[in-house]
């Protein structure tokens, strides 16, 4: 039941992709997400492409796991297309049909607008396709320290999502077990009425919320019995290692960047 | 209600990166009023196996039958309530399936999914509580405020009360103490002779297996490793020993006082009673070392 849950999850393959720093797949991805808004003709959203394709081909990701990546998103790109479509005005109409008008413009800033969409899902889920969640709350971790002077609590903020990281397995592996024991108990989860299959998600529910306190507790307790005492001082068992490729990468996305302004409209 | 499983397959994500062969090659009949003992390692495919008995997991390769239902994969399986009714799991720490305000409500929660009345399901639950040793002055309580040993009493009274034909046990007394386990044990044992249950046990105790099993299964890495009743399996115990797998205390001090003595007795007991009697009547016979 939870093997379907693909949607960000680590494909564990060798690829140039996958060795990289954390560090610089976040970076990346940050200014990737701002450099999309630069592209606003044809050339612009072609370089895009090219380079979301080029990163796809070196990630070597079955194309499998980015359509299922792709799929729970798709109506919203889709929707966005239709509004941008039926209300941006501008150039010439192309269409009008009763209270339905169509003008060039809509239909450019739609294809635009959901192409962006699209490249920025990609170039993301790329993200966690490539990168185990625990090296990105490494890399995080590392790149937010400057915020410590802003009183930000980094470690703490770190700690957080490992531990939420950490036990996503476990409560999938939980949420597995007791839909089945509740199934054995006769409880339909994928049919009957819609009402009847609400009602069934409390017996697995309740369970779930009462052993994640109790989990809670006794790792809090395992925790300070073992000398927790926050971030300060503490060292590092996994070390994050800066490369060549990483700096290639970087340089890559610049010279992107400096495209984009050049041939931007 | 027969069960039998023959050459069951069974791929945890078959067709990604991740995809790992559980069970392979499963063959295993069980039929009406068996008490079956399925011992393994922790990841030898035990649960899995446990999970094709009522259809929860629906095999990749090969067919299970249980009573007139055939499930296979590549087909629609139809009426799996009716399987389920019939068929009931007692998960391994079952007290973590609780989940009603009251004990009562949370017992009847089972018989009333599949379609008994109000009346008849408290009946069950009044009946079904004291089978597992629990008195009825805890129906009004919330099974949150009971004791460990307490919830998994009433989890157990909650499968119980769906009058289940065949009874799967995932080590129902994992984690209880000695005297708990040993009452839950025998509390299975008079139900599986009473109604004529076909009950499949799932547990590393040997003892148990030796104790209460008609046949046992022993699997390793995902396949049957061997199978037969309690007399055939534990009259090898060297050999389960190489596999890593315990023999019966009896058995154990059988084993050694052979050696000792340079004896060796008829065949392997698998009670003290039986076998103090069979040493005894060797020592009358005079065989000394």
């Amino acid at each position: 039941m939870m093997e379907k849950m693909i949607f960000g999850r680590y494909v564990p393959i060798p690829s140039v992709i996958h060795k990289m720093d954390p560090r610089s797949k976040l970076i990346i991805i940050f200014l990737f997400v701002a450099i999309i808004f630069l592209a606003n003709n044809w050339i612009t959203y072609a370089l895009i492409a090219l380079y979301t394709f080029f990163m796809l081909g070196l990630s070597k990701v079955p194309f499998r796991f980015l359509y299922g990546g792709l799929k729970p998103v798709i109506w919203l790109v889709l929707f966005t297309f239709l509004l941008q479509l039926f209300f941006t005005k501008g150039g010439n109409l192309v269409f009008d049909w009763g209270p339905i008008e169509i003008y060039e413009e809509g239909i450019r800033m739609g294809l635009f607008i959901s192409l962006r969409f699209f490249f920025l899902i990609l170039i993301t889920s790329l993200l966690t396709l490539t990168t185990t969640p625990i090296e990105i709350t490494d890399g995080l971790e590392t790149l937010l320290t400057p915020l410590k002077k802003l009183r930000f609590p980094v470690h703490e903020m770190a700690l957080m999502m490992s531990i939420s990281l950490r036990f996503i397995p476990t409560l999938m592996q939980e949420t597995d077990k007791i839909m089945k024991a509740q199934i054995a108990r006769g409880v339909e989860f994928a049919s009957g009425p819609i009402k009847e299959r609400i009602k069934a998600v409390i017996p697995l529910l309740i369970p779930l919320f009462v052993s994640s306190f109790k989990r809670a507790e006794e790792l809090a307790i395992a925790m300070e019995a073992r000398g927790y005492r926050g971030g300060e001082g503490r060292t590092k068992y996994r070390q994050l290692s800066w490369r060549m490729i990483d700096t290639l990468q970087v340089g890559l996305l610049v010279i992107l960047t400096i495209l984009l302004i050049i041939f931007r409209s | 209600m027969d069960i039998s499983l023959s050459q069951v397959e069974y791929r945890y994500q078959a067709n990604t990166p991740f995809e790992r062969i559980a069970i392979q090659d499963v063959s295993i009949d069980i039929p009406t009023g068996t008490y079956l003992a399925l011992i393994g390692h922790t990841g030898s495919g035990k649960s899995t196996v446990l999970q094709h008995l009522n259809a929860l997991l629906v095999p990749t390769e090969g067919t299970v039958k249980i009573g007139e239902h055939e499930i296979k994969s590549h087909q629609k399986n139809k009426n799996l309530r009716e399987v389920r009714q019939k068929v009931g799991i007692v998960f391994q720490f079952p007290e973590h399936q609780l989940f009603e305000e009251t004990v009562e409500k949370d017992i009847i929660f089972g018989p009333m999914n599949f379609g008994v009345s109000e009346k008849e399901a408290k009946a069950r639950a009044r009946e079904a509580l004291k089978q597992v040793g629990l008195g009825e002055e805890i129906l009004e309580k919330s099974p949150f405020d009971l004791s460990g040993g307490q919830m998994r009493r009433v989890a157990i009274a909650g499968v119980l009360a769906m009058n289940p034909d065949v009874l799967v046990l995932d080590e129902p007394t994992a984690g209880l103490d000695p005297r708990g386990r040993n009452e839950i044990m025998e509390m299975f044992y008079t139900l599986h002779k009473k109604r004529n249950l076909s009950t499949i046990l799932v547990t590393h105790s040997m003892e148990d297996a030796a104790k209460y099993a008609d046949q046992i299964v022993i699997m390793q890495r995902g396949r049957v490793m061997k199978k037969g009743t309690p007399t055939e399996i534990f009259s090898s115990p060297s050999e389960l020993v190489k596999m890593g797998l315990d023999v019966p205390e009896v058995v154990r001090f059988q084993m050694k006082l052979e050696q000792k003595l340079s004896v060796k007795l008829d065949k392997v007991y698998l009670s003290i009673e039986e076998l103090s009697s069979a040493v005894a009547e060797l020592l009358g016979r005079g065989v000394r070392t």
